[in-house]
């Protein structure tokens, strides 16, 4: 429930707010639902790593990823286009799930 | 507890999302940069284009229409001038702002601002030089013509309300990964692209490394090697060229003075090679009986693409061609009745001056047998994350003091400060060069041509012209100063005033030729003219070898059609081997040389003389020709010194007709040289080198693996580049391509009742790496073939190349 909460709120202000509005969702999603610290974390690390993969591809799937196989050229990686994705989501994941592990553990710590 | 893990976790998060979003060193923002919300996913562009666009723009008086082209080339029809120019300006943004702004960025001197101290040396450079003094000059030139004043306004309007409506997800990549925001679009960035070229093309000097030689060789010798003019020379106006104008009384050389040798200046040095070609053929050498233009400016070839193509059309004018990113109208193009092309003449039009200060404050300077004020101007740099930087450049009459040791080289601790050079240059003056191209892009004829070309200052350029009244014409063209024989040729005394620039070289008496009988005319930055030219325009132009290929191939050339230019663009054969490769096979004791070092020699006898990527004669001449310039010129190599080596063209002569000359001797040995033993030595010692990195002749050995073609993106981002290249062509040959140098535009225009362009540059329209049309037209130019180009007479023209269309409208 939280990952699907997380997850359509996050897409709807992708079209208008900047990326980080995604942690106050998650921040602010937990707080009212979030129950255990693990699965919350992983609810909204899910969410945003979800999120995250499907923006990247809908615009890199359109560009045959010409783009996106341009840009792992400038990292020290192997120049597969796929570890990109992988790095972009894992970011997003992270912050998602820090968030939303911040909303859950501030309701316990404010809750009583 | 459960208040502090909140708070741990609290604090964790938002100094990971700080982290993100804050750039260390030259890493960017990383989430500011990956994530797909704003971040570079968002430049992914789809090949699907919308086929139909409304816009509504502030600022438009009418409606326009655009069509783009296969290669997203957009046809502009406007209801007015005002208009078009917008349209140039928004659609040139679109698609080119990073390139835009960061390259008046370089020429103001600003890219500290951006990436920090690193750029600080670069920018000071650019201030100091002037390239601010002189774009403000030449906007104020822009601006005092009504003409002009609307179609500046206009293209920056254009620009401007595209930046207005830019979200922070549609910046262009190069934007995300500096980490900065586009700015707000200023008419003088019109002028620094001017000055940019004229950096480019007539903002290097040899001035200091000639006056070092003449200390260390003396005057005999230096004009011996360093001649006025040419060995080897087949010049611009067809030799033997009538002059009918009265010159003006040349200028009386100053006092001969040579300038004290300061070891403060570093100019920029001549880069040799820079250059271009171009030919018209008169109607009774092609097979249509009309004219035929052909052009390929050589620049350095970069991504996004120097040149934007396009075509202009409003009541008063409809024009194809390319035009430079951040400057209004077409550069080298066509319209129904006339094409024009240009390549650079290489002018004396930057010199330099010892000044000669009353005291170290530097408030006055020795002039004209009195002292006069010097004027400062204040360089604010800003830099990123440190205060800014404030320079004082000190002016004379003639121009900036470039170099200020203080400032520049503190580490080296001279006591006595050496007194500065003053800039004496063209491109700091007042100009309207757009002018010119305003009025070529709707002449109508040979009258047009010469009236546009009054208008322009800088850099000058070999201006040719074809028209469908079947004239042809080329006029070395530009702002040229009236000088006295090799004025200029070394740092001259800036107290005298017989050393400044004594006035102009009338326009109308600027060399010119139409309808020469030889029905061709053509260039390639070699000399002007003959020596009967009563001006002096500059002691030394690029090497004859591409201009004497083309006029040998047009001499012969009959019914010729677009395809015998085309091919003609892109021509391998070697002059410089035609000219010297004889000579050199027959110096070579072939019983000295080892059984590989004969192979080899074998394949360079054999060779056809063409630079093609499969040949390995190619090769082996050029790595054989560059080490005999080494050995015979190791006079000149000096760690402590910089000095100007002679010219190929000099060591072509010396080699033909001056078989014992000193000059073959090499210092560091007992023996006395002969031009024989250094042709051997030349020959053996490249030959091992070749077989050492190379191995056995074979595949590796190949022109186009050997010559290191490229080109790279304008930030040398690896991967958005071409990477190296397998082609043919070199510095000498018509096919001028080398390094990341050479065409940056081929363009072939056949005149006629229906005029057909062909044309083609190494890159796409777009300058997004994340497009279709980043580089969509890279192959057809590696390739050497064109793309013909649409040149459409209305908006509402048929053709099954439209893909799409946009429409623009006022608010």
């Amino acid at each position: 429930m939280l990952f699907l909460i997380i997850l359509i709120l996050s897409f709807i202000s992708s079209f208008f707010l900047p990326w980080w509005a995604a942690a106050a969702i998650a921040f602010l999603t937990a707080w009212v639902i979030g129950k255990t610290s693990g699965k919350t974390f992983w609810s909204g690390f899910g969410a945003i790593f979800v999120l995250w993969v499907i923006l990247a591809l809908i615009k890199s799937i359109p560009n045959d990823n010409i783009l996106a196989s341009r840009v792992i050229q400038l990292f020290p990686l192997p120049h597969q286009w796929i570890l990109l994705l992988l790095i972009t989501a894992l970011i997003g994941g992270l912050v998602g799930g820090l968030a939303a592990l911040s909303g859950v553990l501030a309701k316990k710590a404010f809750s009583k | 507890m459960k208040l502090f893990k909140a708070l741990l976790s609290i604090a964790v998060t938002l100094v990971l999302i700080w982290a993100l979003q804050t750039k260390f060193g030259d890493i960017p923002p990383i989430s500011e940069f990956l994530n797909p919300v704003s971040g570079f996913w968002q430049n992914a562009e789809s090949k699907n284009f919308k086929p139909e666009e409304y816009l509504h723009l502030e600022g438009l008086q009418g409606k326009v229409t655009i069509r783009f082209d296969e290669h997203r080339i957009p046809h502009i029809f406007a209801e007015n001038d005002h208009d078009l120019y917008y349209a140039q300006g928004y659609l040139t943004a679109r698609d080119r702002l990073w390139e835009m702004d960061i390259q008046t960025r370089s020429a103001a001197g600003r890219l500290s601002e951006i990436v920090g101290p690193k750029a600080l040396d670069l920018d000071r450079y650019h201030r100091r030089m002037g390239m601010t003094y002189g774009a403000e000059n030449t906007l104020k030139g822009f601006m005092k013509d009504p003409m002009m004043k609307m179609v500046i306004e206009a293209y920056t309007e254009g620009v401007n309300s595209y930046i207005h409506h830019l979200k922070k997800r549609d910046y262009p990549i190069e934007f995300k990964l500096l980490g900065y925001a586009p700015e707000e679009w200023k008419p003088i960035n019109c002028a620094y692209l001017l000055k940019l070229m004229s950096e480019t093309l007539a903002g290097g000097s040899s001035q200091f490394a000639m006056t070092n030689d003449l200390k260390r060789f003396g005057a005999k010798d230096v004009n011996d090697l360093f001649p006025d003019y040419p060995f080897h020379e087949d010049p611009i106006i067809p030799v033997g060229t009538k002059w009918d104008f009265k010159p003006l009384p040349i200028p009386k050389p100053s006092k001969d003075f040579i300038a004290l040798m300061t070891d403060t200046i570093k100019p920029r040095e001549r880069v040799p090679g820079i250059g271009s070609n171009n030919w018209a053929i008169a109607g009774n050498k092609s097979a249509s009986g009309y004219p035929i233009l052909a052009n390929d400016p050589h620049l350095n070839l970069t991504f996004p693409s120097i040149w934007y193509q396009l075509q202009m059309t409003s009541p008063t004018v409809n024009v194809y061609g390319v035009s430079l990113p951040g400057a209004p109208c077409i550069v080298i193009g066509y319209n129904q009745k006339i094409s024009w092309g240009v390549t650079n003449v290489d002018a004396d039009v930057l010199d330099w001056y010892q000044v000669k200060f009353k005291d170290n404050s530097k408030n006055e300077y020795w002039y004209n047998n009195k002292w006069n004020k010097t004027g400062k101007r204040i360089e604010v740099i800003n830099v990123l994350g440190q205060k800014p930087v404030y320079d004082t450049v000190i002016y004379t009459h003639h121009g900036p003091v470039v170099y200020d040791n203080v400032s520049q080289k503190p580490k080296e601790g001279h006591e006595n400060i050496p007194v500065g050079d003053a800039l004496r240059w063209i491109a700091h003056d007042e100009s309207d060069e757009f002018m010119t191209f305003y009025l070529l892009n709707r002449g109508k004829n040979y009258d047009d041509y010469r009236k546009a070309l009054t208008y322009f200052t800088a850099p000058a350029q070999n201006f040719i012209f074809a028209s469908n009244d079947k004239d042809i014409a080329i006029t070395p063209n530009g702002k040229i100063p009236l000088k006295f024989r090799d004025q200029g040729k070394f740092i001259m005394d800036g107290s005298d005033p017989a050393n400044d620039w004594q006035g102009w070289i009338p326009y109308d008496q600027n060399p010119t030729v139409k309808n020469p009988p030889r029905g061709f005319v053509s260039s390639a930055n070699q000399s002007s003219t003959d020596q009967t030219y009563p001006y002096y325009i500059n002691w030394r132009f690029e090497l004859y070898d591409r201009g004497k290929r083309i006029n040998d191939k047009l001499k012969v050339m009959q019914n010729a059609t677009i395809d015998s230019m085309r091919l003609m663009q892109m021509d391998n054969y070697s002059m410089r081997a035609q000219d010297v490769l004889p000579a050199m096979l027959r110096y070579i004791d072939t019983s000295k040389l080892h059984a590989d070092q004969l192979k080899v020699f074998q394949i360079v006898k054999k060779w056809d003389k063409h630079f093609a990527a499969n040949s390995v004669g190619a090769s082996i001449f050029n790595a054989w020709w560059l080490k005999f310039n080494d050995l015979v010129w190791d006079e000149f190599r000096d760690d402590k010194m910089l000095l100007n080596v002679p010219s190929f063209d000099r060591t072509e002569k010396l080699l033909l007709t001056e078989p014992n000359s000193k000059w073959f001797d090499l210092k560091g040995t007992p023996t006395k040289e002969t031009c024989a033993d250094i042709v051997n030595q030349a020959f053996t010692s490249s030959v091992d080198n070749l077989l050492k990195n190379l191995g056995q002749p074979g595949e590796k050995w190949e022109w186009g693996n050997v010559k290191e073609t490229h080109i790279n993106h304008l930030a040398n981002l690896p991967g958005f580049g071409t990477g190296q290249f397998y082609t043919g062509g070199t510095g000498a040959v018509i096919n001028a391509l080398r390094g990341g140098n050479g065409p940056s535009w081929r363009m072939v225009v056949q005149m006629g009742p229906q005029v057909k362009g062909y044309g083609v540059f190494p890159g796409g329209e777009s300058g997004n790496p994340g497009s279709y049309y980043y580089e969509d037209m890279f192959a057809t130019w590696r390739d050497g073939k064109l793309n013909e180009l649409l040149f459409l007479q209305s908006p509402d023209e048929k053709s099954n190349r439209i893909r799409s269309t946009l429409t623009l409208s006022s608010k």
